[in-house]
Parts: C-alpha cells; sequence; structure tokens
C-alpha cells in the first residue's frame, strides 16, 4: 500500500467534494479484505504490523472522505490551505450572533415543556444549515474561490461542533 | 517446493496441512471451546459428555487447583477458596473490586501496581492467573480431543471491555500456552456463526447478556464483511446481578433478619439463581431456605421476579437505544435481532428486546455456545484453513481513549465507535517556561473529567529543551490494533526526543510478575528454564533465517538491488552464527536486528503478493514461476 497517495486515490475516487458514499464503502471493504490484519494472523509479527500500519491509514482515509466537514477540509489541505488549526479567516458578525443564539437556545433545552422535540428542531435546523454550507462550498470549490472555501469550512465547523453539542445533549437525556 | 512464507495473503504456507485452531468463550458463569471438524462448527465436550465448563476454580493447600464442575461443587461450602465470576475481576483495581461487596466475598491483597490478588488456600492469586487455569483446563480438554498441540486461538470478550480488561485477558492466555490469533468481541463472534449459516446482507444487532457483562453491537453485514458499526454496553452487569437482587428479595421476602456472611449469600445467590432458571419456564416457584438456623418458605411469581429485575433490563434496553444512535441505525432498520448469552433466556428479556426492535429476536442456537461458535469459525480462518474465506471482521474500539490535559480535564484522542486498527495523534505544549519534562496520562471512557474515566498508563517524557511555554510541540501518538489493544508514543518535534510504551494498564501484571508467574507453572528446574528460552531463541532465529533466505530466492532479484540483498545475506549469516551460541539474549537481539532490518522487503513483499494476488494468479502458479 503506497501511503503516500493521497485518499482520493488510495480508494479510487474522483478528487471532489461529492463522494458516491456506497462506492465509498465498498472499495473500503474491498482494500479492508485484502490489508486487514487478519489476513496476515497466520504469518510473523512484521507483516501483522505493518497491516495494522496500513488498515489504520485506511480506516483514516475512510473517516475523511466519510464526513463533509472532513472531507471538505482535505480537499483544502490538498490545495495547500490547512483548515484544523485555530486562527484562520474572518466570520462575519451575522454569523456569529446566530451561533451565540443556537447555543443559547440548547443551553436553556432543559427548561423547555418538551425538552425532547426542542431538541429535535434544534437539530433538524443544525442539519439544514449544515446542508446549506455544503452547497456553498461544492460552488466556491468548483470556482476554484479557496478563500471563500475556507471561510465555508470555518462556519461549517461550528455548525458540526454545535451538531455534536446536541447529540451529547441527547445523551444526556436518554440516560435520564 | 520453497518455503512461501509470504504467499498470497490469507493463503496457508502449507495448504495441505490443517493446523489446529481454537475457539474460546471466556466467560464469567460458564466457558467453552469449539472448533471447526469436517466443515463444521462444535463445541467440545469434556470426558463426561459435558460442553459448558463452569468457570470457578478451587484452590486447596499444596495440590493442584480444581477447575470446572468439581470445583463448583465446593462452592457453597468453602467460599473464600472457590473463585467465581472472576471475569468481573479483571482488569480492575482493589477499590473497583472492594466496591462489588457481599457479592465476590474475597479478601483482596494489592499487589504491584495496584492488581488485586486474591487471598486463597494455595496463596494468593490474581484474577489472571485464575482465569489462566481455566485456560488451561480448556486447553488440555481441546488438545486431547483434536489430538495435537493447538496451532492458536481465537478468545472472545465483551466488546464493552476497556483496554485492561483485554490486556489481562491476554495475559492470561500468555500464561496458559496459548498463542492468541485474535482477541474477538463476543457479538461478533455471534453475529458470525449466525450469520454464515445464512448468507444474510443488513443491519443486525446482537443483544448479549451474559453472567457479568453486557453487549449491545449494530453490525452490518456485506459479502462476508461483518462491519461494526457500534457497540455499547455495560462490563460491569449481567444475570448475576439478577441472582444477587432476586436473592436480597427472597430473604426480604423470608422474614429472617440477618446480615447474611460469605457462605450465607453465596447460598442464597446459588438459590435464587435455581429460582430464576426455573421461573423461565413456571409462572411461580416456591422453595425452602435455611439460613442462620431459620428456615422459612419463599414463593416467587413471574411477576414479581419481572419487578425486581426490571429496572435492570431497562439499564440494557438504555444502552441499546444510545448503540442504534451511535450507529446511525433507526430500531425500524434493523433486519435480525441475535440473542446470546444465558440470561437471555430470562422471558422479560426476550419480551423487552423484542418490543424495542419491533421483531422477535433469534434464538435457534444455543445462547450458550454461540460464541464459541463463531470464534472457532474465525480462528479457522485467521490459523490459515481456510484462504478463500471472504470471512472479515472489521470492529470498532467500545469506549473513547484520550489523555489528561490541565485541570483534569480530558482531551479525547480516538473517539468510542472509531474503526480498528486506528491510529491518531494529537500535538500538546508545555505550559511554563523552561519545563523539560512531560507527564503523559493515558484515560478510557466517555467522561469530561479524568476522574470519571479508567486509568490506562502513566510515562513521562523527559529530555525537552528548555523553552518558553508554549514553544514546545510535543506529539502523542495513539495506534490501536486489531484486538482493540493500545500502544502509545510521545515525541517532542524539534528535537526528535522520544518516548513510547506498550500500554500496561494501570492494574495490569508488570512484566517481571508475568515472567514470574510462567516460570512457577513450570515444573522445570532452574537450569531447564534457562536451556529452554536459549532453545526457544534458536529456534525463532533459524525460523527467520531460513523464512529470509527462502523470501530472497523467491523475490530478491525481483524487489532488491544488489547492496541490499548482500546486507540481508550477510545478516542472516551472522544471526546464525550468534544462534549457535549459548547467549540466550544475544541471539534475541540479533532476531530483533535482522527483522528489523528485513521490514522494508516485507512491505514489499506484501505490496507486491497482493499486486498479483489482483492478477488473478492462483498459488500454483507461483510455485512456478519460484521454481
Amino acid at each position: 500500500m503506497d501511503m503516500t497517495r493521497n485518499y482520493f486515490e488510495l480508494l479510487g475516487l474522483e478528487q471532489d467534494f461529492q463522494v458516491d458514499q456506497a462506492l465509498l464503502a465498498e472499495r473500503y471493504r474491498e482494500l479492508q479484505k485484502q490489508w486487514h490484519p487478519d489476513r496476515f494472523a497466520h504469518l510473523s509479527d512484521r507483516e501483522r504490523r505493518l497491516a495494522v500500519q496500513y488498515t489504520a491509514h485506511l480506516n483514516e482515509a475512510l473517516a475523511t472522505l466519510k464526513s463533509p466537514l472532513r472531507r471538505a477540509q482535505y480537499l483544502l489541505l490538498l490545495a495547500g490551505r490547512d483548515t484544523h488549526g485555530e486562527g484562520g479567516a474572518q466570520l462575519d458578525p451575522m454569523f456569529l450572533m446566530e451561533q451565540m443564539e443556537l447555543r443559547e437556545r440548547l443551553a436553556e433545552v432543559g427548561g423547555a415543556d418538551d425538552p425532547e422535540a426542542e431538541l429535535e428542531q434544534l437539530a433538524e435546523s443544525t442539519e439544514a444549515a449544515l446542508r446549506k454550507l455544503q452547497t456553498e462550498f461544492v460552488t466556491l470549490y468548483s470556482q476554484a474561490d479557496l478563500d471563500g472555501a475556507e471561510t465555508v469550512v470555518r462556519k461549517m465547523q461550528f455548525m458540526t461542533k454545535l451538531q455534536r453539542e446536541i447529540e451529547a445533549a441527547e445523551d444526556r437525556l436518554l440516560d435520564d | 517446493m520453497a518455503l512461501l512464507q509470504i504467499a498470497e495473503p490469507g493463503q496457508s504456507a502449507a495448504p495441505h496441512e490443517r493446523k489446529l485452531a481454537v475457539g474460546i468463550d471466556l466467560g464469567t458463569t460458564n466457558s467453552l471451546a469449539a472448533t471447526v471438524r469436517s466443515g463444521e462448527a462444535q463445541t467440545l465436550p469434556d470426558l463426561q459428555g459435558r460442553h459448558l465448563l463452569p468457570s470457578v476454580v478451587h484452590y486447596a493447600p499444596g495440590a493442584a487447583p480444581t477447575v470446572g464442575q468439581a470445583a463448583l461443587e465446593r462452592a457453597a461450602e468453602d467460599p473464600y477458596n472457590t473463585i467465581i465470576s472472576v471475569k468481573r475481576l479483571m482488569g480492575r483495581g482493589v477499590e473497583d473490586v472492594l466496591s462489588f461487596g457481599e457479592e465476590l466475598p474475597y479478601r483482596f491483597s494489592p499487589g504491584e501496581g495496584g492488581m488485586p490478588y486474591i487471598e486463597t488456600a494455595a496463596g494468593p492469586r490474581s484474577p489472571v492467573q485464575v482465569s489462566a487455569e481455566i485456560l488451561r483446563a480448556l486447553r488440555e480438554r481441546a488438545e486431547q480431543s483434536l489430538e495435537g498441540e493447538l496451532d492458536g486461538v481465537v478468545i472472545t470478550v465483551p466488546a464493552y471491555f476497556d483496554d485492561a480488561q483485554r490486556q489481562a485477558t491476554k495475559d492470561a492466555a500468555r500464561l496458559a500456552g496459548l498463542k492468541v490469533l485474535r482477541l474477538l468481541n463476543e457479538p461478533t463472534a455471534a453475529a458470525v456463526a449466525y450469520g454464515l449459516d445464512e448468507g444474510e446482507e443488513g443491519v443486525i444487532a446482537v443483544y448479549d447478556l451474559g453472567g457479568g457483562t453486557f453487549d449491545i453491537s449494530v453490525l452490518r453485514l456485506n459479502k462476508g464483511v461483518f462491519e461494526v458499526l457500534a457497540t455499547g454496553g455495560d462490563s460491569a452487569l449481567g444475570g448475576d446481578d439478577f441472582d444477587y437482587a432476586l436473592a436480597r428479595w427472597m430473604l426480604q421476602a423470608s422474614g429472617i433478619e440477618i446480615e447474611p456472611d460469605a457462605q450465607q449469600a453465596r447460598y442464597l445467590t446459588t438459590l435464587a439463581r435455581e429460582v430464576k432458571e426455573r421461573l423461565t419456564d413456571e409462572a411461580s416457584v416456591s422453595v425452602e431456605l435455611t439460613v442462620a438456623g431459620q428456615r422459612a418458605t419463599v414463593s416467587v411469581s413471574r411477576e414479581q421476579f419481572d419487578a425486581v429485575i426490571e429496572p435492570l433490563v431497562k439499564r440494557t434496553l438504555r444502552a441499546c437505544r444510545r448503540t442504534l444512535k451511535d450507529a446511525g441505525i433507526g430500531a425500524d432498520e434493523v433486519r435480525e435481532v441475535v440473542m446470546v448469552g444465558g440470561s437471555t433466556r430470562v422471558p422479560l428479556v426476550r419480551t423487552k428486546v423484542g418490543e424495542l426492535f419491533g421483531r422477535d429476536p433469534h434464538i435457534e442456537i444455543d445462547p450458550d455456545r454461540v460464541v464459541a461458535i463463531g470464534a472457532a469459525l474465525q480462528a479457522d480462518v485467521l490459523v490459515g484453513n481456510k484462504p478463500d474465506s471472504d470471512l472479515l471482521l472489521l470492529d470498532v474500539i467500545p469506549l473513547s481513549l484520550g489523555l489528561e490535559t490541565m485541570g483534569g480535564l480530558v482531551e479525547k484522542v480516538i473517539h468510542r465507535n472509531t474503526p480498528i486498527p486506528v491510529a491518531r495523534a494529537q500535538e500538546f505544549t508545555t505550559y511554563q517556561d523552561g519545563q523539560t519534562a512531560m507527564a503523559i496520562h493515558v484515560v478510557q471512557g466517555e467522561r469530561e473529567l479524568v476522574a470519571d474515566c479508567r486509568s490506562l498508563a502513566r510515562f513521562v517524557l523527559r529530555g525537552i529543551p528548555p523553552m518558553a511555554a508554549g514553544a514546545a510541540k510535543i506529539r502523542v501518538a495513539f495506534q490501536v490494533d486489531a484486538d482493540g489493544l493500545l500502544s502509545v508514543s510521545a515525541k517532542e518535534l524539534s528535537t526528535g526526543v522520544e518516548s513510547s510504551i506498550q500500554v500496561k494498564p494501570s492494574y495490569g501484571l508488570s512484566d517481571d510478575e508475568i515472567a514470574g508467574m510462567l516460570k512457577d507453572s513450570f515444573s522445570h528446574a532452574e537450569e531447564d528454564l534457562v536451556a529452554r528460552a536459549l532453545r526457544e531463541q534458536q529456534v525463532e532465529a533459524e525460523r527467520l533465517a531460513s523464512a529470509l533466505e527462502a523470501a530472497l530466492a523467491q523475490d530478491g532479484d525481483a524487489l532488491l538491488d544488489e547492496q541490499e540483498r548482500a546486507e540481508l545475506t550477510a545478516g542472516i549469516a551472522q544471526l546464525r552464527t550468534v544462534a549457535a551460541g549459548t547467549d540466550a539474549a544475544a541471539i534475541e537481539a540479533g532476531v530483533e536486528q535482522l527483522a528489523k532490518m528485513s521490514d522494508e522487503f516485507a512491505a514489499r513483499r506484501m505490496d507486491h503478493g497482493i499486486q498479483r494476488a489482483l492478477k488473478g494468479h492462483s498459488v500454483d502458479e507461483l510455485d512456478k514461476e519460484s521454481r
């Protein structure tokens, strides 16, 4: 396995934001069938250790191409833009205001008449906002507007983080 | 024929020689072994025809321990020396086990590194040693039945076992002299047992309620590949808890007012278990109990029993819902539900699980045996007996792995339900000017505070050059293998100062402890042991040398340049010289060195082999090529 090839090449997919998830899953399974450490279980430690490294790499490729945010970040990284760190593009005040409002709503979910319904609504609107951002990303990326694409990715990071917080809140609700 | 050390992936080196492999279900209550014979997986009975081996070990002074039914029969009269449900203690610390209280009435003493030792009449015994006794009994049974030494085993563990519990299980296998091909998650094993028979495609859920552990796994099946989407559970909840709850209820109902001691508690629990089992078929059960010289008759109806255990069953259902959510699957998308573990015989469990998923769960394969059968199927493939098999199990890590950061908070590095093997790294920095060392604390769990997670290991990275706070960059890398076992390394990036450990759980055995126990378990004298170690190293050296020679003969021309080849040939000669001597440590070092030298060659051969496989060559053709 050539670990220097990019994830798209590794999985035989076109380098693009749109990824056929069924095809991705199929290619992933094909590669796992060849490289999984279990295929080398009756051989020596060395082959197994290499296989662990290879499949760890493959799993990282899958995780990256499966998640819209990570896929977008990866495309930008391949284009020479690292969006994983702090800082970067300035976000407009309107967006930040919305973020604060959404987080306030989340913080007050416990006091709502029907916390479950409120959470669900919040999750749905977050999901919708994320889908909209993804469409924006596709347009900007295809126009090679990397500055614009980077800004969208920053926004996606905010929304994805919110999504995780909503999920954590749902978990807590399930536990009660 | 040349020795094909690295043949096609999945091809056995010597196709006609059938290797002996068994699957072992090391359970809380019962353990068993299974193997594939004439294409069919079967559990292996003992000489009396019993398949289940009670996971019970009885220790007596100056005698070998007894295991299984004979040991179980001593449980009531000799509770302190009869170790039951030892699986609940695996990978746990003294404080954890003391919190089990009355339910496990042993006298514990702390060992090195906080590992609890159980005081027995034969001396202190760690849970790992007790488990090793059970494994040894199964090994003997299997070797008698298969008439030969085992080439490898697959041992099952609850999917929800953390790193410490997995490591403890692997240590026990090592003590029992078993070669572990894989630690396999119990629900995954059960899915294999069902899935292969039925050629199923789609999403299945496995609900596994054993004696002491609960697992729920959601898997997607596709052309022989079992992909675990999410797993959850509770590694300290099982049918034993039903027994304890019912025992308390029965004592209260009897009107006898005592605080039961160890022996009485064991008696009541055993009685409760009988009642529980009878209630599977009967609507009401009446028993007579005698405690502290007092007698009473207690009757328990199915409804009363259901009410006693309902909170426990509810806990399992909550874990099911959470796991479905993690898998991104709705309950209605689950095509099949598989029941595993003796505790799924309880009618309330079946009803509630059926309600949750809206379908009747599968119970065709004996829930006590299904895990061992799945493990046997996997062992048969892994040992190399089924080169054409498509069977592949892709598992996930059950609990998040992270590091302690400032203020006792956890920074997660690998989230739960990430497919394994996985490798991830995270960068940290120093927080004080001139800081030259950094303590690294690895934890596992979902909570945000370190105190609420399981501590796996601590180590210190030293030799960081003094810099301003925040200037040093420390990269901590986690790697989890296919068994779910973690290793961690840390590196300061500007200087390359490095430190790494194979994570030894905080409550595990140290290597010295294991070496000592291995020594104890041999009946050889000291010299024999030295001779044995030397012989082992010599065998290992010759194995590597001849495998590498064969590999050079086959692929040396195609994959190596002249210099690389000359270096490896010289390395082989050198290792053979060292191996002719009597210094076991030097031979071991020599093996390590040559193995390292040949790493790159091995990698090229793996690539090459797979490319050939993709072109559709058969082994026969390869054989011809290599002649």
